[in-house]
């Protein structure tokens, strides 16, 4: 479904990433995990168009997206939730919402909302309420329905963890889980919170320096020492070191 | 509490020292310096006194004031109601004033300003309150309604209604000009660019003197006519309209006419943002203004986006500025200086950034009262100022700071939820 091949890009002279290989299939679940600066941001982000590859390929089923702008990558089926939620707060829930379906067909709205709601029974009870006003965990549900509002076949997650209770990390991830099997989108997941991500994905990346340095499924990367040591066990202190 | 009284007070004497303590005096001898410290110490003691007053006050009034904010920030949107029945009410008084017994023609001529104002208000919010471009020149675009209609009506003998749309949409054109090389700017950098765009046109037509007729501007405009009757006490070869209806002829007529001209043009403005917000451009413009990195990834087209907020921002102003032509039947660049946008942009901002009626209160406050207290003389320009500095301590975010929403679900619909928000949606 999306295929990118020796991607590079970065920030003016910065280069971050230094020749991703990636692939994801239709229907699987794929997490990017990796430390701090890592570059896992920007790959989604250059996915999404901006910052624009350097050098490199981003197919997105069968076609090149990867110089199109970025509204235009949106309007094929990629949805993007991105890092730090990003959502409208001075507008209400329903009307962040609406935002989230102005690529799709109106006749649609009624029945995508009603799917959404019925994925984030929270977000039913504060329609009226102002973005702004919502708490971290209610935020990012409103983040990933807004994505969810314009029907897309791939969904880009950008740490939907950061800054949530545990408890609501487990939520999160298990409507993600939903999302995907249920809806039949492709969730591509880029997370710190290593442990969570692996166990939720059918196949995983591990990103370094802006390289990939290992791939396997996530039961395989779960059980790998050398992802234990780093990301896992020692919790992110080893990890933080090798970010530049 | 004293101590800040106390600061208040030294920076007041400080100040006071060379604005009051000194005076230039005339004498035999030439020009002498009169000193007037005593008065320095009257300023001092009374910034002292009014500045403990406002501490007193203020913790007085903090308890009460906190608690209506809690109430009114989660639920979006209450005083919903009210604000209707009160824009209802606006234009009603605004529709019944030149009715009125007290109104004279020196009402309606500064009402009229008034609402040329408002309707400028009303344009500008388009750009800065619902797209947040802050946008310091907005007058080019209306310097350029007012010459086209000029322009036009001198060289092809159009009439003000037939220039109307052409003077809108070459306003829009130049929205769209200054809009492309602005379109990665924000914030700060975006007000110079435009506020440099604002000067340019200015000075363009000070200087283009074989067009505009330079610093002399046009004069001899013609004014508007009712369904091609003129306001005229006699009109060789044409019926005029007291002729028409019967009526003797009073130059008041034509006065009451240009207010309800600029009246239903300014609630066309009205009416033209209160629907464009509950379309897709327009609940992309309030997104913009939030987040455009968020906006980006949600397939919203940016340059589109700001582009079409410019144009139709200026496309309104393009519309007053016709307006003002017509009223005033001269122009010259002078009527288009910077002042003018700032004080449209203060009208924008102080009204609450988006509020249509908290627009109108502010036009009213920043051009009404000015008006109307011309017999303080110089100090004219000291109120003003001051009402502005009461204003932001009173209400800084602006008269109306909440924001309306464009979409609402009673907590009893909410079964219905889905096909009542996709009507709404559509």
């Amino acid at each position: 479904m999306l295929t990118i091949r020796d991607l590079h890009s970065g920030y003016g002279r910065i280069e971050a990433l230094h020749g991703v290989d990636l692939d994801i299939e239709a229907g699987e679940i794929v997490t990017l995990i990796g430390a701090n600066g890592a570059g896992k941001t920007t790959l989604l982000m250059t996915i999404c168009g901006k910052p624009r590859a350097t050098e490199g390929a981003i197919r997105f089923e069968g076609a090149d997206i990867t110089r199109l702008p970025t509204f235009q990558i949106v309007r094929r089926g990629i949805a993007h939730s991105p890092e730090g939620r990003r959502i409208f707060s001075r507008m209400t829930v329903l009307e962040n919402l609406q935002m989230g379906a102005v690529v799709a067909d109106p006749r649609h709205f009624p029945a995508d909302l009603e799917r959404v709601l019925a994925l984030f029974p929270r977000l039913e009870e504060r329609l009226n309420q102002r973005g702004g006003t919502l708490s971290g965990g209610e935020q990012q549900m409103l983040a990933i329905g807004r994505a969810l509002m314009s029907r897309p076949r791939l969904l880009l997650l950008d740490e939907p963890s950061l800054g949530l209770a545990p408890l609501v990390v487990g939520q999160i991830f298990k409507i993600v889980r939903e999302i995907n099997r249920e809806q039949q989108v492709t969730v591509f997941l880029v997370e710190q919170n290593a442990f969570h991500a692996l166990k939720l994905a059918h196949r995983a990346y591990v990103m370094v320096n802006g390289r990939i340095t290992l791939r396997g499924t996530g039961a395989e990367l779960l059980a790998n020492p050398a992802v234990r040591a780093a990301y896992l066990e020692g919790g992110h202190t080893p990890a933080a070191e090798t970010g530049p | 509490m004293l101590k800040d009284a106390l600061a208040a007070a030294v920076v007041a004497a400080l100040l006071a020292l060379p604005l009051l303590g000194f005076r230039l005096a005339d004498s035999q001898q030439g020009l002498s310096l009169d000193y007037r410290f005593a008065w320095v110490g009257y300023a001092a003691a009374a910034v002292f006194i009014g500045r403990l007053g406002m501490a007193f006050a203020a913790a007085a009034f903090s308890r009460v004031f906190q608690r209506k904010r809690q109430t009114l920030l989660p639920l979006a949107g209450r005083p919903s109601r009210n604000r209707k029945i009160v824009g209802w009410l606006l234009v009603a008084a605004a529709l019944l004033l030149p009715l009125a017994p007290f109104a004279d023609r020196n009402l309606i001529d500064k009402a009229t300003l008034l609402l040329i104002y408002v309707m400028l208000g009303w344009g500008l919010n388009i750009v800065v309150g619902l797209a947040g471009l802050l946008d310091l020149g907005y007058v080019a675009f209306y310097a350029v309604g007012a010459y086209s209609y000029a322009l036009l009506s001198q060289t092809f003998g159009l009439s003000f209604w037939l220039c109307l749309p052409f003077a809108g949409a070459l306003a829009a054109c130049f929205g769209i000009l200054l809009g492309f090389p602005v379109l990665r700017l924000r914030g700060d950098y975006l007000a110079i660019v435009t506020l440099g765009f604002g000067e340019i046109v200015r000075v363009v037509l000070l200087n283009w003197e074989s067009l505009t007729n330079g610093p002399n501007g046009i004069s001899g405009i013609q004014r508007p006519s009712f369904f091609g009757l003129p306001f005229l006490a006699a009109a060789p070869g044409r019926t005029t309209f007291h002729e028409f209806f019967g009526l003797p002829f009073s130059p008041g007529q034509r006065i009451i006419f240009l207010y309800y001209v600029i009246l239903v043009l300014a609630l066309a403005t009205n009416l033209f943002t209160l629907r464009i917000r509950r379309l897709p451009i327009g609940r992309a413009w309030e997104a913009l203004r939030e987040d455009e990195t968020a906006c980006r990834s949600l397939g919203i087209n940016p340059t589109r986006t700001k582009l079409s907020a410019f144009a139709l921002g200026a496309m309104f102003a393009g519309f007053a500025g016709s307006f003002f032509a017509t009223r005033q039947g001269f122009i010259s660049p002078e009527s288009f200086t910077f002042i003018e946008s700032a004080i449209i942009l203060a009208i924008v901002v102080l009204g609450g950034m988006g509020s249509q009626i908290g627009i109108v209160l502010a036009a009213i406050l920043l051009v009404g009262l000015p008006e109307w207290f011309r017999d303080l003389q110089q100090y004219r320009m000291l109120a003003f100022g001051g009402a502005m500095v009461l204003i932001m301590l009173w209400r800084p975010r602006g008269l109306l700071a909440s924001r309306e929403p464009t979409i609402r679900l009673a907590a009893d619909a909410l079964e219905a939820a889905p096909q009542t928000a996709g009507e709404a949606a559509r």
